[in-house]
């Protein structure tokens, strides 16, 4: 039961929302669509579930073309950022409607109403209506109702987005494994890059309504196609700098050189080098000199993004551990640069493996 | 702006509170600095908003004071308490401009029209909103018209203390960052006490000087960042903040020493002979893969990119620890050494040698 979009793009008047795209989903599959809000990520997924009729192109489902069919003739569920409930029924008739609509025994609708309850940590609140439960309890109730029947598709679109922090880090843990013995195809939107690498599948990474990369979530991450599909795939962002190559040096505008990788050609480039790679403390041999002014000191509790600018080019750098820095002063980085990447003008990535390079 | 003192402070939303889990906020005591930046800091029914609604006068505590400046304010109503505040949502008025906006709550207290001039231009400036300024209110996106209710929660020059309850939480994922920012480089701009209410840490670690960390209805630690990252209080506080949150391990404690399976385990604190439940807490950054140690299987490994959350199962219960990308992850039994300067004893969830004391 495989979903195929076969070239299917989406114009609202004038304007492009989706490019003509061709994507394959297998079943048992979980495919995360990576990109920043209104990349088409929301767009392509309810044409997947027949809200949108593609403008042209064809979706099809398990070998049949589906394009015209309406939502509720097909078996889709769809999770989406902001839930709802049903306000007049507990928690419990909430989770059990899609079971008692395909009348299901009442003892199968008691235990996987359980069961899944228990997974969104919501048993203790099945007698309650959703107006007793807090913003995060009716979100995942929501879940669990789009969740509990046996659905071909199962659409979620950032559905973690409006939880709290610690609870987003529970649910993805577990998320993967609710899918895991299943046998339908299921697409997750989100936003952020670490959540796409912690749930794995495969990743279609999304800019401006096409899709710029394809292929295993990690390797994606770790072998970016171009430019874009790095750019998508960096939370904090990617630093970027123009870089030129010549006899055997690599030059940025920065002022900082380093000796070129074998095999890099005379000519300009775009690096890119993540802001993990940048450090506050000297973290290998091949490490440059950045230095700049610090402009923002973000904390994130466990990991400190310090933003700077060196020669009015913006940076990032990314660590372990609560460092508070003094916006306004002049710090020093250290770009570990053995890890960065060569874009070529047209934003390819420069394939360096063959000369030994380890990406 | 005000120094603001909390006193013997509770409070219950019943009449007649009994038990511990009656008290909507557990007794407090609490100096906030005139002109610090602070967060308030938990998860959601920890009893944080009932804390600003106590500050702002909407709500009439049950025990206890709240001064500013010396001044006992607790039977204030809210207008007479000289209090900013900054809502979830945008309080704007779509009809009017930004600057008609901005200059509300000056015009609406009678200031004359040269000062709120001036003070509209300023506060516009610091907000970005100096090229707007013209329009109406009514085309802006969310991020735009919360902006603008930053402003007005700015513009006046005579309040105590300015409160932010959760102002990010309409803001798409992607801008909150250059808000974050933005809030934190108004602080150092208007030396005003500011409140920021909110239950990500995130928000409340990079805006405020000092965090109260809130868990059911009490604080658990006060603290710089750096202090909750390095030194929690409270196994509540290694959890809850940072990403993955501390490892609390069970363990014995001997002589004030710490052990797991009867395996010492070496630690930054003592433990005194109080009978209680004992753990070990220690951070995923301050556990690595040695060739001695606390022995474990490794149960999972999750890629995270530049990092993997290594997850392996010991005698104490499930450990996390952080691996860097490139490096090894032993196939399944491997041995643990936790770092003794960043691993404590806890007992019954208190930092051991200081417990009940946030």
């Amino acid at each position: 039961m495989a979903l195929e979009l076969k070239n299917v793009a989406k114009k609202v008047g004038a304007d492009v929302h989706i490019h003509p795209t061709d994507l394959t989903f297998e079943p048992g599959s979980f495919n995360i669509l990576l990109g920043t809000t209104l990349a088409g990520k929301t767009t392509l997924m309810q044409m997947m579930a027949g809200l949108e009729k593609p403008t042209s192109g064809e979706v099809w489902f398990d070998g049949r073309n589906v394009t015209g069919t309406a939502v509720q003739k097909r078996n889709v569920s769809m999770v989406y950022q902001q839930f709802i409930n049903y306000p007049n029924m507990s928690v419990f008739d909430n989770i059990a409607s899609p079971l008692r609509v395909a009348r299901l025994p009442d003892q199968e609708i008691q235990s996987r109403v359980g069961e899944m309850a228990e997974l969104m940590r919501i048993s203790a609140m099945l007698d309650r209506r959703p107006s007793e439960l807090s913003g995060g309890q009716q979100q995942r109730t929501a879940m669990a109702r789009a969740l509990v029947k046996d659905s071909d598709l199962i659409l979620l679109d950032e559905p973690l987005a409006n939880l709290d922090f610690k609870l987003r880090e529970e649910m993805r843990d577990e998320l993967p494994r609710l899918f895991a013995e299943r046998n339908c195809v299921v697409v997750y939107a989100t936003t952020e890059p670490t959540e796409a690498l912690l749930l794995g599948g495969q990743t279609a990474a999304m800019h401006e309504g096409r899709v710029v990369d394809l292929g295993p979530t990690a390797q994606i991450y770790r072998h970016p196609s171009g430019l874009e599909s790095a750019k998508v795939f960096s939370e904090p962002p990617i630093n970027l700098a123009s870089a030129s190559v010549k006899s055997g040096w690599v030059l940025l505008d920065e002022g900082v050189s380093w000796k070129a990788d074998k095999g890099l050609a005379d000519g300009t480039y775009t690096i890119g080098i993540r802001p993990h790679h940048v450090s506050p403390v000297r973290q290998s041999s091949k490490s440059v000199v950045v230095e700049g002014k610090v402009k923002v000191a973000e904390l994130t509790g466990s990991e400190s993004i310090i933003h700077f600018h060196a020669h009015d080019h913006p940076w990032v750098s990314l660590s372990h551990g609560v460092h508070p820095f003094e916006t306004g002063r002049f710090a020093r980085f250290y770009a570990d640069m053995s890890k960065c990447f060569y874009f070529d003008s047209g934003g390819h990535l420069v394939d360096l493996s063959s000369a030994g390079k380890a990406a | 702006m005000a120094r603001i003192t909390l006193k013997n402070l509770k409070h219950a939303y019943m009449p007649n509170p009994v038990n511990d889990e009656d008290w909507a906020l557990k007794e407090l005591n609490l100096d906030w600095d005139d002109g610090g930046a602070y967060a308030l800091l938990g998860p959601s029914g920890c009893g944080k908003t009932t804390l600003l609604n106590l500050i702002s006068g909407l709500l009439t505590p049950s025990h206890g004071s709240i001064l500013f400046d010396d001044h006992d304010v607790t039977g204030l109503p809210p207008e007479q308490r000289k209090i900013a505040q900054v809502f979830q949502f945008p309080v704007v008025y779509d009809t009017m401009t930004v600057y008609d906006n901005l200059a509300f709550p000056l015009r609406n207290r009678g200031v004359d029209e040269t000062t709120v001039n001036k003070r509209v231009l300023e506060v516009a400036e610091m907000n970005d909103l100096t090229a707007t300024l013209g329009n109406r209110a009514s085309g802006l996106t969310a991020d735009g018209k919360q902006k603008i209710s930053l402003g007005r929660g700015l513009v006046r020059t005579d309040v105590n203390a300015i409160l932010f309850d959760e102002p990010l939480t309409v803001i798409d994922p992607h801008l909150k960052f250059q808000l974050r920012s933005k809030l934190k480089e108004l602080h150092t701009r208007v030396p005003n006490t500011m409140i920021y209410v909110t239950h990500d840490q995130t928000e409340a670690i990079t805006f405020a000087d000092k965090v109260v960390v809130m868990n059911v209805g009490e604080v658990v630690q006060v603290g710089t960042p750096k202090e909750l990252f390095e030194e929690p209080h409270h196994t509540f506080v290694g959890h809850f903040i940072g990403s993955p949150g501390m490892n609390v391990l069970d363990c014995e404690v001997k002589n004030g020493h710490a052990y797991i399976a009867g395996k010492r385990i070496a630690t930054a604190n003592k433990a005194s002979a109080k009978a209680g439940k004992s753990e070990i807490g220690v951070r995923p950054e301050f556990v690595k893969f040695a060739g001695r140690g606390l022995e474990a299987r490794v149960v999972k490994v999750s890629d995270a990119g530049r990092f993997s959350v290594v997850e392996a199962d010991s005698a104490g219960g499930r450990v996390r620890l952080l691996v860097d990308e490139g490096g090894t992850i032993p196939p399944d039994t491997a041995h643990l050494e936790f770092d003794p300067a960043a691993t404590r004893i806890y007992t019954n969830g208190w930092l051991a040698g200081r417990e009940g004391q946030p």
